[in-house]
């Protein structure tokens, strides 16, 4: 198979990216604005020879991708955001096994049982651990179906990697919208499976162990500083983001995933009424792009945060702007999207001039 | 040279090589230990040491791989037959048994147990039932007896409060994926010889692709039960069997 172009819904166009990159076993539990994953999963398994099992709830399936992520194999799940609540203490324990492998949140407006509408609600469980103890995984935001598919690939390369589960966090909207997407051949990301995954004990190795149970606080916490030293080489190495009209930007618009394409309207907006607005688009919500915001706020004079909830990136961008300028925030909640007038308004309001 | 001690007596026992060296932690007397010891003694005996992984709980026997010479995975509590489900589902052709105690498999696990039976998953599930949760001091389990007093039922089990015995076997011989269901013991040298029968069979059948073996082992816990060993056989004799009666609950049947 060769590179190939089709029109796609951006749930489609992951799950036919994650079998081109490889995908070995999913497990999943249906939730609504993803089930499209399992569904396009189960009705290709059988044809193109992967594993493909629905659970009986998401803490058993996270449960499972450890076990097949423990035996080596390249695997994933798919869910929204309460399911994810479900999986944190599995996450917890993937993280601290170090075992890679791809989890997808089709992030949808929360808290609670919420509303199946798309939502930025889960930034925080995302990107700051969400479970227990020290750990980060790897979060990825894509804003549009070409990267929903790209980013699959990317996935499993930084999971294997850096032997660390990696998250794509995207929202309802982006699963659901159909757009043109050029998906890689099959077959096009190498595999190896890994020697330290239990696979039998053969008779000219130790035995594979994969354990998270350090119970001597010395060597929990030796576990501990291997796991903060790889963090430390992925914020140096794996930081990816996107400017737009940065260089001459007076005000500059901080948002992801479909946040990211509605302030792009804004920006034009803002641009057609005279004002000089940029676009700062993080690609990697962990490790986060700190440096270049730090940087820009040497020559923008405002910085607006967009987001699809009460305001959680927010914190990272004054990390990132640590006090040079002012950070003002715009955005909906509870599955509510930020219309780009409205947010042009608030440029309006920021910058002073018409 | 080596002085040979065995000289002019008679090799009676050797440890299978898939036991390692490390002293165990478990209390005088406990059950796990026996178990641990005739489950690697049949994968030695079946030679299938580099074609099995084992899957851990959380509970007493959480360092089970400290001691079993196999590939293995330890799993959060409650979730070994999940982690089970995920190695067998990408190695099919290998040998997978789950290893867990009553609060795990029974409680926590309750849908995990389930289901993993229910799917019919071709892998071994060892139940430790030993009517209460040892590692975390002695409270009650969801297996422990009416009028069982635990750390947290000081005044004895009230079933009208919280609940009878939860006969999980029992359930679990009755779902379509269960191939073969057993309840054994560990608290005679013959129901030992019982327990390993059951256990190889277990593997075997692994190769036939017929359903999940699940083996229940009535075990005791002198610490928790706060009894000499002694004493934890004539209980287990007495009060335990009763309530769960050892024998097959489900036979493989030839089709
Ligand atoms: C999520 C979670 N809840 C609670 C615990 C604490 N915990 C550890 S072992 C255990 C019960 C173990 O009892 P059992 O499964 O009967 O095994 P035994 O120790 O008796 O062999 C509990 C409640 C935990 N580790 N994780
Ligand atoms: S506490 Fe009970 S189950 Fe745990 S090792 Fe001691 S006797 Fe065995």
């Amino acid at each position: 198979m060769t590179k190939e172009i089709r029109l796609m819904k951006g749930n489609e166009a992951l799950a036919e990216a994650s079998i081109r990159a490889g995908l070995q076993a999913y497990f999943g539990y249906p939730i609504t604005p993803q089930s499209e994953v399992l569904e396009y999963f189960a009705e290709q398994a059988p044809k193109r020879g992967f594993t493909v099992l629905q659970a009986e709830s998401e803490v058993a399936s996270i449960n499972m991708v450890f076990g097949a992520a423990g035996a080596g194999a390249r695997v994933m799940t798919s869910s929204s955001s309460p399911g994810i609540s479900l999986m944190q203490e599995g996450l917890s324990y993937i993280a601290a096994g170090e075992l890679p492998c791809l989890i997808v949140n089709v992030n949808r407006g929360g808290p609670g049982l919420g509303t199946i509408q798309p939502g930025q609600g889960d930034y925080f469980q995302s990107t700051k651990g969400g479970g227990h103890g020290d750990y980060h995984l790897i979060v990825l935001a894509p804003s549009s179906v070409q990267e929903m598919a790209d980013f699959v690939f990317e996935g499993f390369k930084l999971a294997e990697k850096y032997r660390n589960p990696v998250m794509i966090l995207t929202d309802g909207a982006l699963g659901q919208m159909m757009e043109k997407v050029e998906l890689p051949p099959e077959g096009s990301l190498p595999y190896v499976r890994p020697e330290w995954a239990t696979t039998g004990k053969a008779a000219t190795r130790e035995r594979n162990i994969v354990t998270t149970l350090f119970i001597e606080p010395e060597v929990m916490e030796q576990v501990n500083i291997k796991l903060q030293k790889k963090y430390t080489e992925i914020c140096e190495k794996e930081v990816r983001y996107e400017t737009i009209n940065c260089e001459d930007a007076e005000i500059v618009l901080c948002a992801y995933g479909l946040s990211a394409r509605i302030s792009q309207k804004a920006m034009d907006l803002a641009r057609e009424g005279g004002i000089k607005a940029g676009i700062f688009r993080p690609i990697t919500l962990y490790p986060y792009p700190y440096e270049i915001l730090n940087k820009l706020a040497e020559t923008a004079d405002h910085f607006l945060d967009v987001e699809m909830n009460a305001g959680q990136m927010i914190e990272d961008v004054r990390l990132g702007v640590n006090g040079k300028k002012p950070v003002h925030f715009t955005g909906r909640m509870g599955g509510m999207i930020p219309d780009p007038e409205v947010i042009y308004q608030e440029i309006v309001k920021i910058v002073g001039k018409k | 040279m080596e002085e040979n001690v065995l000289e002019g007596l008679e090799c009676v026992y050797v440890k299978p090589d898939t036991l390692t060296d490390k002293y165990q932690h478990y209390c005088p007397g406990c059950g796990h230990g026996v178990v641990h010891k005739v489950l690697m003694e049949v994968i030695e005996e079946l030679g299938i040491q580099d074609k099995t992984i084992g899957v851990a709980p959380v509970g007493c026997s959480v360092f089970a791989y400290n001691y079993m010479n196999v590939d293995m995975q330890e799993a959060a509590h409650g979730r070994a037959s999940a982690v089970a489900t995920g190695v067998k589902r990408v190695l099919p052709d290998k040998y997978v048994y789950s290893y867990q105690g009553d609060g795990d498999l029974a409680a926590i696990g309750t849908g995990e147990t389930i289901h993993t039976v229910n799917r019919g998953e071709n892998i071994l599930m060892i139940f430790i039932n030993n009517g209460i949760y040892g590692m975390t001091g002695g409270q009650m389990a969801p297996t422990s007896l009416p009028g069982q007093v635990t750390s947290t039922t000081p005044y004895g089990r009230d079933p009208k409060k919280i609940g009878y015995p939860l006969k999980i076997t029992d359930l679990l011989a009755n779902l379509p994926g269960a191939y073969y269901v057993t309840r054994q013991a560990v608290h005679t040298p013959n129901a030992v010889r019982k327990l390993k029968k059951a256990i190889k069979n277990s593997f075997e059948y692994q190769l036939l692709d017929r359903g999940t073996c699940f083996i229940e082992v009535v075990s005791n816990c002198p610490s928790g039960w706060k009894m000499t060993p002694v004493d934890t056989i004539k209980y287990l004799e007495e009060e335990m069997l009763p309530q769960y009666p050892l024998g097959d609950l489900k036979v493989p049947q030839n089709n």
